[in-house]
């Protein structure tokens, strides 16, 4: 039998709010499969398991605000017999006492963490000492309200806060007995002359995401940034395509597609990136704790921009091996799904490079700040027509000038000005991409 | 109204992409994607759905006929009307 671990959620979040189970005790997963969501900064994050095997029991209930490495379920390896629902894991008293109050004090629990704050990088491994997390009694049922802590949906919850209304003894009437907005709202309208609400900040603005708070997500891009800015020490490089060739390709390609399968500039911009780096594995990977570690793999983190809310840069995984459609449809499925406030945690945690790009309407060119624990970032600004000399004559042609941020405890201007190139010379040969 | 008024499912399609925009406020002979601050990929989508709704295709040569919410307002209703 195997501890399940919150995984990493990213550099920039250090725990989640667990707020369901997607699995039920006994059921089978297989590596990615989806067994639990859990509430952070950046919006609702599903949690994929990393082995087959069986889902024996979470270890923590719905509504504890886990640190990144600390178990929150068994699961019994493929093969391994499920044991028998064993007593659970004793606790020692100061973690009960812990989690007694966590359980009795509800208006505390999305605040409470249960452990001492973790480093700022928490591996993905046990941390040292063990720390028994088994915070219920028994297995709950998937499908019934828990005792003592009714599941609650994010957005219930946040309105619940934001009214000051008490959860307690309020009978949920989601699919599966959870509490949902209509009956917080009920609640609210049965006791107009409730407790005022204790406003010491103003009411978080509706965020175009659904269960993103737009103050707490731009904390967490606050303390990433600075962090990277602290730590970091960039370089920035810059060089500008010619992008007649790129843009008579996707013209071309599109022409007599139906618009669900046409692609965009920047799907070419994303791949070539992909590619180039393959070249140039110094900007491809993590720098964990002073010792860089390259990547084999290319999982390009790829700017989203939240209306309203923020940016997150989740991975798309193994870019280089994706063809230009199969990338195309990544990138609209992930920006679909990061737009609604979800995603899933290995997108958050896997990004080797990041690649940001203004679109359209925006700036000439875009300088980025690199994410760690990733060492390089590359920027597109937005396209436009420029004069540019072609053999000896000067006349109007589509530019974008494209950046490098790099780390210089990595590599140095040299190696990143050949990445950079190649990144130009790849964009000039657009069907070979 | 139809289930097909152009103006109507535009606005609806358009309140898919961006909610937080009222089309009270906008000004519909300005840039559609100034308008709604919407971006290439969000663009694609509006295209994506209105090309369903009302079955016809929108090449991207057209693209410029969408280019304010009263020219895609025309634009649909001419291409419904045809189609």
């Amino acid at each position: 039998m195997t501890e399940f671990r919150m995984p990493s959620l990213g550099a920039d979040m250090d725990a989640g709010t667990l707020i369901e189970w997607t699995v039920a005790p006994g059921a089978h997963v297989k590596r990615g499969d989806i067994v639990a969501v859990v509430e952070t900064q950046k919006g609702a994050i599903e949690i994929e398991v990393f082995e087959a095997g069986v889902f024996e029991r979470p270890l923590v209930e719905i509504g504890t605000k886990v640190p990144v490495g600390l178990p929150i379920a068994v699961i019994a390896p493929a093969g391994e017999a499920a044991a028998t629902p064993s007593a659970p894991v004793v606790a020692s008293p100061v973690e009960v006492a812990a989690a007694a109050a966590v359980a009795t004090t509800p208006s505390a629990v999305t605040e409470t963490v249960f452990v001492p704050e973790l480093a700022e990088e928490p591996p993905p491994a046990p941390p040292a000492a063990p720390v028994a997390a088994a915070v219920m009694s028994a297995p709950p049922a998937i499908s019934t309200p828990m005792e003592g802590r009714p599941r609650v949906t994010p957005a219930a919850r946040r309105l619940a806060e934001t009214a000051g209304v008490d959860l307690v003894g309020l009978v949920g009437t989601g699919p599966v007995g959870e509490i949902v907005v209509a009956d917080v709202e009920a609640r609210i309208a049965a006791k107009p002359a409730a407790k005022p609400a204790p406003v010491p900040t103003p009411p978080p603005a509706p965020a175009a995401g659904r269960g993103i708070d737009p103050a707490a997500m731009r904390a967490a891009i606050a303390a990433a940034m600075a962090r990277s800015k602290r730590e970091i020490p960039h370089y920035y490089l810059t060089d500008t395509v010619d992008l007649t060739r790129a843009e008579g390709f996707v013209g071309e390609r599109n022409a007599g597609r139906e618009p669900a399968d046409r692609l965009l500039l920047g799907t070419l911009f994303v791949k070539a990136v992909a590619r180039a780096v393959k070249k140039y594995p110094e900007f491809n990977g993590h720098l964990v704790d002073g010792v860089f570690a390259a990547s084999k793999a290319v999982h390009v983190g790829v700017a989203v921009n939240i209306r309203g809310t923020g940016l997150v840069a989740p991975a798309i995984h193994d870019t280089e091996h994706l063809g230009l459609d199969e990338l195309m449809a990544a990138m609209r499925d992930l920006v679909v799904r990061v737009r609604a406030g979800r995603f899933r945690s290995s997108e958050l945690a896997d990004p080797t490079i990041t690649v940001s790009s203004l679109g359209e309407r925006g700036a000439e060119a875009l300088w980025g700040v690199i994410y760690p624990p990733q060492v390089a970032i590359v920027g597109f600004g937005t396209p436009m027509v420029r004069p540019w000399a072609v053999d000896g004559m000067v006349g109007p042609r589509k530019t974008v000038v494209v950046t490098l941020a790099g780390d210089h405890r990595v590599s140095d201007g040299h190696r990143g000005a050949l990445f950079l190139h190649t990144i130009v010379t790849l964009l000039q040969e657009p069907e070979a991409l | 109204m139809s289930a097909n008024d152009p103006r109507a499912v535009l606005v609806e399609e358009l309140g898919r992409i961006a909610p937080d925009v009222d089309v009270a406020t906008i000004d519909e002979s300005a840039d559609l994607r100034e308008e709604f601050d919407i971006d290439s990929m969000d663009f694609l989508n509006l295209v994506t759905a209105l090309a369903k709704r009302f079955a016809i295709p929108i090449p991207e040569a057209d693209y410029p006929r969408l280019g304010s919410f009263a020219k895609a307002v025309a634009y649909l209703g001419e291409k419904a009307a045809s189609g």
